[in-house]
C-alpha cells in the first residue's frame, strides 16, 4: 500500500515535468519553424534589403541567429505567465468565476518581496552575504511574497466574494473589478505614504545579472554568443518547482482531492462532508501564493515595479489560461508557454519584418487578439476536453 | 429604532409631496440654490444645494408643465449665468452631461440587454478621433513624424463641419459597435466582459501606436489643435446684452465656447434620454429584457436574439460616438490617455451606482461620480494641502499635518473610489440607488416570496442577468 502511494506520488512529480518539457520543446520548435519559413518567404523583400544594407546579413540568417536568445526569453516569461495563469484557472475551476483581482495579488506579492529585499539591502546584509547568501534571501523574499499574496487572496475571498456566492454570475465579476481597482490604489497609497514614491526597484545583489555563456555560433563576421542570465535560470527553476508542487498538491493529496471534488460539484462535495468554504479559501491561498511568487520573479526579471504592474501580465496570464482551457491546470501551463513564446517572438521580430512600421509595442495587441479569437472560436481552449485534469 | 427613523422620513416626504408643498419646495430650493451659488461661487455645499434643486422636481408630484418649465429655466438660464461667473461649474456640469450620455449608452448594453461591456470607452475614442483627425491638420501630416508638424499647415476642413460630424460619429461608432458585437453572438456572460475589455485595450493601443507607418493618431502625444465650430457674429454681444447685468461682467470668447459646448451636450443628452425612454417602452426594449432574463426562452418566443443584441451594441455605441466628437472639439485635444480601462470602469460605476437599467438612476449615478471626482475629492485634496502648510497637529498622537506625505492627494485616488463603490454596491445594493421601475416590482415580488417561504434570498431580483451557464463555457464542455 505504502509503495503504491509512493509510486503515485512520484508519478505526479514526473508527469508534469515531462509535460513541461514537451510543451516547451514543442512550442519552441513549432514557433521556430514558423519563423524560419516566414523568413524564407521574406527573402528579397524590403525588410531583407534593409537588413543587408544596415547589418550586412540576410533575413534568414538574422532569424536563425536570434532564435536561441528569443526562445530562452520566451520560456522565461512563459513560466511566469503560467504561474499567474494557474491562479486564475484554479479559482475558475472551483468557483466558475474570473478572479479579476488576481493581477493585483500578483502585484502585492511583488511589492512584499521587493520591500523585504530593500530592507535587507538597507541593513547591509545583502551585500555581505557571500556566494550563497543571495539565494537564501531571494528564497525568503519569494516566501514572503507568497505569504502576503496568499493571505490577501484569502482576505479578498472572505470579504468581497463569499457574500456574493450564489448571486448571478456577473455580480462577483463586477465586485472583482472593484477589488482590483481598490487594491491598485491601496498599494499606491501605502507605498507613497511609507516611501514617498509608488514605484520600487529591486536592489541589485548576488550574481543574478551575470550571464552564463551557453554556446557560440561561428559566423563569417563576428561570432554570436548565446547566453542566459542567471536570473532567467532562477525564474525558470523556481517556476518549475512551484508548478510541480502545485500539481502534486492538487492530484496527490487529500486536500487536492477535496479541491477537485468541489470543482466538480460543490453541493455533492458538501453532502459528502467536505468543508466547501475551507476548500475554496485554500484554493485562493495557493492560487494567490503562486501569483505572489510569480510577482517576485517578475520583479527579479524586470527590476522595476509599480502598483499597476499587474494589469498586463494579469491579462496575458488570463489569456494563457483561456488558451489552454480555463479550469485546466495543464492547459494553463501550455497557454503560459505559448503566450510567452509569442510575446518574445513578436518583440524580437515584428519590428524587423515590418521594417519598423509595426514595432514590438504591438505584442500586447497580439495577446488581446489571441484572447478574442480563442474565446470566440474555441472557448474551451486547447485542452478543454480533458475532464480528469480539471482542478 | 432604525425602522422608526425610516418611517418618520417617509411620513415627512409624503407630507412634503402633497398639495402645494412640492411647488413651494422645488421653486424655493431652486432660488435658494441659485442665490447661494451666485453669492459664493466657490462653495461646494452651495453647489450641492443647487444640484439637488435641479434634480428634486423629478421626484415630486408636480404638474408636468411646471416641471418642464423649471428644467428649462435651470438648464438654459441659471446654469449658463452661474457658469459664466465660475467657469469651473460649467466644466462640472458639462462633464455630467457627457458622462450621463455615456452612462445611458452603456445602460442600454448592460442594463437593458444584460451584456457586460468593459470596453465602452473604445466607442467614445472612435468618435473623438474621428473629429480629431478630420477637424485638425492631421490629414496633411500623414507622413510627418509626431511633433514635427510644419508651421502654417492648413486645417483639413472648415470648422462648421463639426455639426455634421456629430451625426457621423453616431454612425461610425454604431458600425464599430456592430463589429464588436459580432463576437457577442457566440459568447455570453463573463467571457463577453473580457472580450470587450480586450477590444477596448486594442483600440487604445492602436491610438497609441498608429503614428507609423501613416501618422493617423499622432501617437501618445495626441492630436492638437482641433477646431471648434465658429460662432456667428454678434452672438456673444447678444448674450452679454441679456445676461451681463446678471453675470456681473461680459463673457469672453472662451467662456462662451464653454457655454456653447454645454448646450450642445445638453441637447445630445436630451436626445439620448428620449431615445432610451422610447426604446425601453418599445417592443425592442421588452425583447432586450426578455433576452437578459432568459435568452433561451426569449428565442423560443420568436425573438431574434442575435439581431437585437447587435442592435443594443450599436445604439449604446452611438451615444458614445456623438459625445466623443463633442469631447474632441471642446478640449481641442485628444490623446489615448483619455480612453483607458479606468474610464470604462468609471462609466460602469456610474451605471451600477445609479441603478442598472434605470434611466434617472443612471443620470444620478453619473452626477454623483463626477461631483465626487471633480469637487469633493479635489476640495479634500485642497483642504489637506492647506493643513500641510499650517501648524496644526493632531493633539493626542502629536502628529503634525506638515509631516503628512504630499503624495496623499485624494483627487488622484479615483480607482479606490470606483473600486469601493463597486464592491459595496454589489454586496449591499446591487440594484443601485434608484432601481429601475421594473426591477422594483420584481424586488417586491421576490421579497414577498422570500417572506412567505422565510428563505433568505438576498440576491433576488438584483440588477444583473442570471447567466448561469454560458452556451460556450468550457465547464459545459467538460460536463459533456
Amino acid at each position: 500500500m505504502r509503495r503504491l502511494i509512493k509510486s503515485a506520488g512520484l508519478r505526479e512529480i514526473l508527469l508534469p515535468l515531462g509535460r513541461m518539457a514537451v510543451f516547451v520543446l514543442g512550442a519552441g520548435a513549432l514557433m521556430s519553424v514558423v519563423m524560419v519559413v516566414l523568413a524564407l518567404l521574406c527573402r528579397g523583400s524590403g525588410a531583407d534589403k534593409l537588413l543587408l544594407s544596415t547589418q550586412n546579413v540576410n533575413i534568414v540568417f538574422y532569424t536563425m541567429a536570434n532564435l536561441p536568445q528569443v526562445l530562452i526569453d520566451g520560456v522565461t516569461i512563459g513560466f511566469v505567465y503560467a504561474a499567474i495563469a494557474l491562479g486564475y484557472t484554479m479559482v475558475y475551476g472551483v468557483l466558475e468565476f474570473i478572479n479579476f483581482a488576481h493581477s493585483e495579488i500578483f502585484a502585492i506579492g511583488a511589492f512584499a518581496g521587493v520591500e523585504f529585499l530593500i530592507i535587507m539591502d538597507k541593513i547591509g546584509v545583502l551585500a555581505t552575504s557571500g556566494t550563497y547568501g543571495p539565494y537564501l534571501y531571494l528564497t525568503l523574499a519569494l516566501a514572503i511574497g507568497m505569504l502576503a499574496a496568499g493571505g490577501i487572496a484569502v482576505l479578498i475571498e472572505r470579504t468581497a466574494y463569499r457574500p456574493l456566492r450564489g448571486a448571478p454570475r456577473l455580480v462577483p465579476l463586477i465586485s472583482a473589478i472593484g477589488v482590483s481597482f481598490a487594491l491598485q490604489d491601496i498599494i499606491r497609497l501605502v507605498e507613497s505614504l511609507t516611501t514617498g514614491q509608488f514605484y520600487r526597484v529591486i536592489p541589485t545583489f548576488g550574481n543574478f545579472d551575470d550571464k552564463i555563456l551557453l554556446f557560440t555560433i561561428q559566423t563569417a563576421s563576428a561570432p554570436i554568443k548565446v547566453d542566459i542570465q542567471v536570473k532567467s535560470v532562477i525564474v525558470i527553476a523556481a517556476a518549475v518547482m512551484m508548478l510541480v508542487g502545485l500539481n502534486y498538491i492538487v492530484n496527490a493529496t487529500r486536500i487536492g482531492k477535496a479541491i477537485r471534488s468541489v470543482a466538480q460539484d460543490r453541493d455533492t462535495a458538501a453532502i459528502m462532508g467536505i468543508g466547501v468554504n475551507g476548500v475554496i479559501a485554500f484554493t485562493f491561498l495557493i492560487g494567490g501564493a503562486l501569483g505572489g511568487a510569480a510577482g517576485v520573479l517578475y520583479a527579479l526579471k524586470f527590476t522595476r515595479i509599480d502598483p499597476f504592474v499587474g494589469f498586463m501580465p494579469g491579462m496575458k496570464a488570463f489569456t494563457a489560461a483561456v488558451v489552454g482551457g480555463i479550469g485546466n491546470l495543464t492547459g494553463a501551463l501550455l497557454g503560459g508557454i505559448i503566450l510567452g513564446m509569442l510575446e518574445s517572438f513578436a518583440g524580437a521580430y515584428l519590428g524587423t519584418f515590418t521594417m519598423g512600421n509595426f514595432g514590438s509595442e504591438y505584442k500586447d495587441i497580439i495577446a488581446f487578439l489571441i484572447l478574442i479569437i480563442v474565446i470566440v472560436f474555441r472557448p474551451s481552449g486547447l485542452l478543454g476536453e480533458q475532464i480528469s485534469q480539471k482542478a | 429604532m432604525k425602522i422608526k427613523i425610516r418611517e418618520t422620513l417617509r411620513t415627512v416626504a409624503e407630507y412634503l409631496n402633497r398639495g402645494k408643498a412640492p411647488y413651494f419646495l422645488s421653486i424655493g430650493l431652486t432660488i435658494l440654490g441659485f442665490v447661494l451659488v451666485y453669492l459664493s461661487p466657490r462653495s461646494i455645499p452651495a453647489f450641492l444645494v443647487f444640484a439637488a434643486a435641479a434634480g428634486l422636481p423629478y421626484f415630486l408630484s408636480i404638474k408636468k408643465s411646471i416641471k418642464l418649465a423649471l428644467a428649462v429655466l435651470v438648464a438654459i438660464v441659471l446654469v449658463p449665468v452661474l457658469g459664466a461667473r465660475n467657469i469651473f461649474y460649467l466644466e462640472v456640469i458639462f462633464q455630467i452631461a457627457v458622462f450621463s450620455a455615456l452612462a445611458l449608452g452603456l445602460n442600454i448594453v448592460v442594463g437593458f440587454s444584460g451584456l457586460l461591456n468593459f470596453g465602452y470607452m473604445a466607442f467614445y475614442a472612435v468618435g473623438a478621433y474621428l473629429w480629431a483627425f478630420f477637424g485638425s491638420q492631421q490629414p496633411f501630416l500623414l507622413h510627418a513624424i509626431p511633433g514635427t508638424a510644419p508651421i502654417g499647415t492648413q486645417f483639413f476642413m472648415a470648422a462648421d463641419w463639426f455639426y455634421l460630424f456629430i451625426f457621423l460619429g453616431v454612425i461610425v461608432a454604431a458600425i464599430v459597435g456592430l463589429i464588436l458585437g459580432l463576437p457577442v453572438l457566440r459568447v455570453r456572460g463573463d467571457y463577453l466582459a473580457i472580450i470587450t475589455l480586450g477590444f477596448g485595450e486594442i483600440v487604445r493601443q492602436l491610438a497609441n501606436n498608429l503614428d507609423k507607418p501613416l501618422n493617423l493618431t499622432n501617437g501618445p502625444q495626441g492630436i492638437t489643435p482641433i477646431q471648434r465650430p465658429t460662432l456667428p457674429d454678434g452672438v456673444i454681444r447678444f448674450f452679454n446684452g441679456i445676461f451681463e447685468p446678471l453675470v456681473g461682467r461680459p463673457v469672453t470668447v472662451n467662456q462662451f465656447y464653454n457655454i456653447l459646448f454645454y448646450l450642445i451636450a445638453l441637447v445630445v443628452v436630451i436626445v439620448a434620454i428620449v431615445i432610451t425612454y422610447r426604446l425601453d417602452d418599445s417592443k425592442v426594449g421588452r425583447a432586450w429584457t426578455a433576452i437578459r432574463e432568459d435568452e433561451l426562452a426569449a428565442t423560443a418566443m420568436g425573438i431574434p436574439a442575435n439581431k437585437l443584441k447587435l442592435g443594443a451594441f450599436a445604439v449604446g455605441a452611438s451615444f458614445a460616438g456623438a459625445m466623443g466628437v463633442l469631447f474632441a472639439a471642446s478640449r481641442t485635444f485628444v490623446s489615448p490617455e483619455s480612453f483607458t480601462f479606468l474610464q470604462s470602469v468609471g462609466v460602469l460605476t456610474m451605471v451600477i451606482l445609479g441603478g442598472i437599467g434605470s434611466i434617472p438612476g443612471v443620470i444620478i449615478g453619473a452626477s454623483v461620480v463626477i461631483i465626487l471626482n471633480l469637487q469633493v475629492l479635489q476640495s479634500f485634496s485642497l483642504f489637506l494641502s492647506r493643513l500641510r502648510q499650517s501648524d496644526a497637529y493632531i493633539p493626542i498622537i502629536n502628529f503634525y499635518w506638515r509631516d503628512l506625505s504630499n503624495q496623499l492627494d485624494p483627487s488622484k485616488y479615483q480607482r479606490l473610489v470606483f473600486g469601493i463603490i463597486l464592491i459595496l454596491m454589489m454586496i449591499y445594493r446591487p440594484a443601485g440607488i434608484l432601481p429601475a421601475a421594473r426591477r422594483k416590482r420584481e424586488l417586491r415580488v421576490a421579497k414577498l416570496e422570500a417572506d412567505s417561504a422565510s428563505v433568505d434570498n438576498g440576491n433576488g431580483g438584483n440588477g444583473l442577468p442570471d447567466v448561469d451557464k454560458p452556451a460556450a463555457s468550457p465547464k459545459e464542455d467538460n460536463h459533456a
